[in-house]
């Protein structure tokens, strides 16, 4: 292999990996959400590597560009750049990458010594339609038809979820019935009149 | 490139996933990664559907798309019903179920 195709693939590699350790320490949470678009775009251009235009594709458009989006969106809804600013415990911390570091430690030695990737050396040519649109269509309303209208009904659910969670009639109807509450009760039991919550 | 290349690279993301959830306190950073946990099991979908040029493996990843995204709207939603009743949404806070 050329030196010039290992500094290409090693720069792709070394951004994804800085990418997402910028996600993990930045302190600001719009910088965090940033650092993950550069990482998705990465990714994606790791899939055309791969032979997966159309999945590079979905990718920019899907995670960098529609989820992230709704990320940042609610990122400033909240005002929480900055919310929670401690830390976890010492010993949390401490613990959590000594787990961590062992199931990597565990994955590398597994793919490096007796996963697939000891005998599949290089990517193997392609023909040149493997994974064009029509090609993925065609698998998607074949063979995969009941999957692909499952997740339709996913997707009809968390619409319909999500617009459920936001509403705000409910609250405003449980805090006039809070109001209310002491009106029509009797004066003689003050103990019930704690908070809702 | 062998295909160990990509493997450890997912195996790096997902590790680097794996510590946001642990140590982050943010449930936004949580949330995004989970997105990178994602996102590295797709990356070794596609790198399998190439080597073993078989085209299932990056229909797979359309699904798992689709059921982030899916996820991430009814979770951003969750935050946000939460952050307007508690004004806070510290998840070390949030142990109202807590005897």
């Amino acid at each position: 292999m050329s030196i010039g195709v290992m500094l290409v693939y090693g720069l792709l590699g070394l951004i994804v990996v800085i990418t997402a350790l910028g996600m993990l320490t930045s302190r600001n949470a719009v910088y965090s959400a940033l650092f993950l678009v550069l990482n998705f775009a990465t990714v994606a251009v790791l899939y055309m590597t791969l032979g997966a235009p159309f999945i590079a594709l979905a990718q920019v458009s899907v995670y960098a560009g529609a989820i992230m989006v709704l990320f940042l969106f609610v990122i400033m809804l909240l005002g929480a750049e900055h919310i929670t600013q401690r830390s976890t415990g010492r010993g949390h911390r401490v613990l959590s990458v000594l787990v961590a570091v062992a199931l990597l430690a565990e994955a590398v030695i597994y793919i490096l010594f007796r996963g697939a990737g000891v005998e599949m050396a290089a990517l193997p040519s392609l023909p040149p339609d493997f994974a064009s649109p029509a090609a993925i269509g065609q698998l998607l309303f074949s063979q995969f038809l009941l999957p692909f209208e499952i997740t339709a009904v996913i997707l009809l659910s968390a619409v319909i979820g999500a617009i459920y969670l936001t509403r705000r009639e409910r609250q405003a109807a449980a805090r006039t019935a809070a109001a209310e509450q002491p009106a029509e009760k009797p004066v003689e039991e003050p103990a019930e009149k704690t908070p809702i919550y | 490139m062998p295909l160990s290349y990509y493997l450890i690279l997912s195996a790096i993301m997902f590790l680097i996933g794996i510590l946001g959830v642990l140590l982050r306190r943010n449930p936004l950073i949580m949330f995004m990664s989970l997105e990178l946990m994602f996102n590295a099991a797709n990356l070794a979908f596609v790198a399998f559907a190439a080597y073993h040029q078989a085209l299932s493996g990056q229909l797979f990843v359309f699904f798992v798309m689709t059921v982030a995204a899916a996820e991430v709207a009814v979770g951003l939603a969750l935050m946000v019903a939460i952050f307007r009743t508690r004004h806070t949404i510290d998840v070390d806070e949030l142990s109202m179920l807590q005897g």
